[in-house]
């Protein structure tokens, strides 16, 4: 258990980008404190409305006031899709990039920052897959008998991203602006290896795709915050009704992926049992094993 | 091999799971409705989920993530629903570990089944009378720190706890009395212990045992060596649960002044390797359509009838006496004959025959295929076909044999032609469909419990003299079709009036040889070595033919040969068909020259 809640070492993953906090739901010139990689962070928005972010100090409890020009000691930062993102390590110049949310007609929001105890890997893994949608998301996502999952395409990208591809599943309410159940088409994409984005149908105009992305905040090995984030082309519902679909979706895989174990994600082939359906599993752990990754998940060599 | 007490008996209550540890390995205990118990590696071997979570539906538990299930007593994988076809063939099967029942209690064993032992040591004191499981109690410490202390473990006999005034009229309010009680340590053995308290002539055992669940974790399962009469029974219990109670707080007091040991560390034992890979698309035999089990029935003794509903696209049309290929969960696909009327096109309805001799299809329908899971089939294929354009049309079936004859039936029925239908069964109970038999009017007859020589006599009476265009169609047991066709030869019927459709091919089928086939239109040879068959051959080189029964029965993968001897292994080609020459079915049958010229 130690090990789990220890200040990680894994040098590929001190080097990324990591998501703390939803922008909006930051107070300026006050501090807010969070856990991300088994080490305490501080942040506070300054006098212009930019992010500053910190290794904490426990002289500077959370609630407090800060001048954030005073803070000199800092972490890089980025706002990018609605979160803030900073990094211990060296991070790439930009991030991964998600060409709809420049879209003017697009509503992009913060939908639920949820607390779970698995690894980052896990929740990312779970994201993919659509097997369990007749299981967890019964009745939304997914309904008996229509359990098949057909053959999909898995790549990765020249931009080094996994991309499933012609994911197609019987969804009975695929989307809040569904009426009825069809045959929906997915893509999936994993970015960055804790974020995991889908693009599918928007039920108002199925030329263009919803996005729907998890950013995951590895608060330690075992312990995360999932954070949603839409990218929306539904004009119908309110922001609260996308959130509370959002959530709901996601409070039915929560128990469901904290009773995995292990909770960090095994990368050796004989850990589990692959079926077709979980193509996209299979190339994502193999891509963070060529990545190195070694936080969150039970390296393969172990 | 050591054995821990995992929970109560009474625990394992109806459909529910339990979660079970032994030293740091987490276990899943589960009652099936045939009251065996059964204890499992807390894992879907899929992704790892906790089976707890699952749901005990009385013969399966599934798991609640992806629908996995997995079978009492053997923990196989018996349904993937998101693969109806074609990922199940391998054998998925979760680790199981030795479990059994005994003086109230459920036990396990996390060790390597090897001494043979069949259960738990016996404890002498605890056979003869009634012994009743204590209310257990965990305890957040070492459990041998757990066991040393319950040495020192002080309680009243039974009796006098019941005989006390008050306990057994209001034993709610009743206390413990406080003070010194004559309690021996029978025997300390590890983690058991075992006590007698005494007063006077009264005498209690008590065997306590400590179930390691983690290093910093036990639970206390204690066993009375005989069942306090009501109505003060309960009395006796909240003595000991009071008591145990106290000294588990005392015990966690004492452990808590010294570091919490780690958790143990359990390795998770890898899958095979066979299992590790991600099984290929399935090749071969094609089964595009997928359908939902809307009813299943007992059409007979030992037939089970299943009604086939499409999930998404419309099934397809079919002919009187087509079949389909089912690919079953357990990775076999099998063959049945579709009993549907003409028009019925909504679903379709097949008999399974229980043979638990054979290789599991029809024992995996029976037992594991249950109502709403859903299967991969093929289209359907007519090798069988009806001829409307006769004056005389005999259908002779024998037991499951009526199948492929039923839906010829009801197509004669429909439109107004005449037949006669004549069905062999053991008795009655073992006729399938029989509702449906009964609808097909007086043109039916049944023979029940004829002897083989009977049946002969009775098919010879049946089939009479050959008259212009009649035609016969038999489908049952190979002795009866190779009898059949035997008796119509005899009696003049020509060769291509008698049809008739195999279950299964009983010839043994030699592929020793090797040879050389060459096919024509392709322009490609291909080498067919021995222990291969040409069918294979072909689809090795990438080359599409259809098949269904892949044992020569069907007629599905047949090709025409342009040159060469072939050596025919089939039950499907009439004899003619044979003698000519000219075409093979590829699944079975060989060359006996060294190269075939296929029209391919």
């Amino acid at each position: 258990m130690a090990r789990v809640a220890s200040p990680c070492t894994d040098p590929v993953v001190l080097d990324m980008w990591h998501p703390i906090s939803a922008a909006a739901e930051i107070k300026p010139g006050r501090v807010h404190t969070t856990r991300l990689l088994g080490s305490p962070v501080s942040y506070t928005l300054d006098g212009d409305g930019q992010p500053v972010v910190w290794r904490a100090d426990p002289a500077l409890r959370p609630g407090m006031p800060v001048d954030a020009a005073r803070i000199t000691e800092r972490l890089p930062v980025i706002d990018r899709f609605c979160f803030i993102w900073t990094s211990y390590g060296d991070p790439p110049d930009r991030l991964f990039s998600i060409p709809e949310f420049d879209e003017s007609d697009r509503r992009t929001f913060a939908a639920a920052s949820i607390g779970v105890h698995t690894s980052a890997p896990r929740a990312v893994e779970n994201f993919l897959d659509m097997g369990h949608f007749p299981y967890v998301h019964t009745g939304i996502l997914g309904v008996e008998p229509h359990t098949e999952v057909v053959e999909y395409d898995v790549d990765i990208t020249e931009d080094n991203e996994v991309l499933a591809t012609r994911c197609l599943f019987y969804q009975p309410l695929a989307a809040l602006a569904a009426t009825k159940g069809q045959m929906t088409e997915y893509t999936y994409r994993v970015p960055h290896p804790y974020v995991a984005m889908l693009y599918k149908t928007a039920p108002p105009d199925p030329s263009r795709l919803d996005a729907i992305a998890i950013f995951v905040q590895a608060v330690t090995e075992e312990q995360i915050v999932a954070h949603n984030f839409l990218c929306m082309v539904d004009h119908t519902n309110t922001d609260s009704e996308l959130k509370i679909f959002q959530q709901k979706i996601f409070g039915q895989d929560k128990p469901i992926i904290e009773n995995q174990m292990p909770r960090r994600l095994p990368l050796a082939p004989r850990a589990e049992t692959p079926i077709r359906a979980d193509k996209s599993s299979i190339t994502y752990r193999r891509w963070l094993s060529d990545l190195g990754i070694t936080y969150g998940v039970v390296p393969e060599a172990a | 091999m050591t054995w821990h007490p995992v929970a109560s008996s009474a625990d394992l209550t109806y459909r529910t799971t339990y979660h079970a540890q032994i030293s740091g390995r987490e276990l899943v205990a589960w009652r099936a409705d045939d009251d065996a118990v059964n204890l499992w590696e807390n894992r879907c071997l899929h992704r790892g989920s906790r089976l707890t979570l699952g749901i005990n539906d009385g013969a399966e538990l599934m798991c609640r993530y992806h629908g996995w299930r997995y079978a009492n007593r053997t923990a196989g994988c018996t349904y993937i629903p998101a693969h109806p076809a074609d990922a199940p063939a391998r054998s998925v099967c979760n680790r199981t570990y030795p479990v059994a029942e005994r003086y109230g209690l459920v036990w396990g064993s996390v060790e390597p089944q090897d001494s043979g032992q069949a259960g738990p040591p016996a404890v002498d004191l605890l056979e003869a009378g009634a012994p009743t499981p204590l209310r257990p109690i965990v305890v957040n410490a070492p459990p041998a720190k757990v066991a040393d202390a319950l040495a020192g473990y002080r309680f009243q006999p039974s009796a006098a706890v019941t005989q006390h005034p008050g306990a057994a009229a209001d034993w709610r309010s009743y206390r413990s009395p406080v003070g010194e009680w004559d309690v021996a340590t029978v025997e300390r053995d590890d983690l058991r212990v075992t006590l007698r308290a005494a007063d006077g002539d009264d005498e209690t055992h008590v065997v306590l045992w400590v179930q390691p669940v983690d290093a910093h974790r036990s639970v206390i399962r204690g066993v009375l060596d005989a069942r306090p009469p009501a109505p003060s029974r309960l009395a006796v219990l909240r003595h000991h649960n009071h008591l145990l109670s106290r000294l588990r707080d005392r015990v966690e007091e004492q452990a808590a002044l010294e570091p919490m040991p780690e958790p143990i560390q359990v390795e998770i034992v890898p899958v095979t390797v066979e299992l590790s890979g991600m099984p290929e698309l399935g090749a071969g035999r094609r089964a595009p359509l997928r359908v939902r089990v809307a009813r299943k029935w007992s059409a007979a003794a030992d037939v089970a009838g299943f009604e086939l509903e499409p999930v998404g696209s419309p099934l397809p049309g079919f002919q009187a006496g087509a079949h389909i290929d089912v690919h079953l969960p357990n990775g076999l696909v099998r063959q049945y004959s579709l009993t549907n009327g003409p028009g019925e096109s909504d679903c379709y309805r097949i008999g399974v025959k229980l043979e638990p001799e054979s290789s599991g299809g029809s024992v995996c329908l029976h037992e594991t295929v249950r109502e709403g899971d859903v299967l991969a089939i093929s289209e359907p294929r007519n090798n069988f076909t009806l001829s409307r354009a006769s004056e005389r049309t005999v259908l002779l079936a024998g037991g499951i044999g009526i199948t492929p004859l039923l839906s010829m039936a009801q197509t004669l029925r429909q439109s107004g032609l005449a037949f006669e239908m004549h069905v062999f069964v053991r008795d009655r109970r073992f006729l399938p469909f029989g509702e449906l038999v009964s609808s097909c009017g007086d043109s039916v007859v049944e023979h029940l419990g004829l002897s083989p020589q009977r049946t002969t006599e009775e098919i010879g009476r049946i089939l009479g003299e050959h008259t212009l265009s009649a035609q016969l169609y038999v489908c049952g047991p190979a002795p009866m079709i190779e009898a059949t066709s035997g008796i119509a030869d005899e009696l003049g019927w020509p060769e291509e009036s008698v049809h008739f459709e195999y279950f299964a091919n009983p010839n043994e089928i030699d592929d020793s040889t090797a040879f050389d086939v060459a096919l024509a239109r392709s322009g490609l040879t291909l080498r067919v070595e021995s222990a291969q068959t040409v069918l294979e051959a072909l689809r090795a080189h990438d080359i599409d033919m259809p098949s269904s029964c892949e044992q020569g029965a069907c007629g599905t993968c047949l090709a025409s040969v342009l040159e060469g001897e072939i050596l025919h292994q089939d039950v499907y080609l009439s004899r003619s068909e044979r003698a000519a020459g000219d075409r093979m079915l590829t699944c079975v049958s060989r060359a006996t020259s060294d190269r075939l010229v296929l029209d391919l």
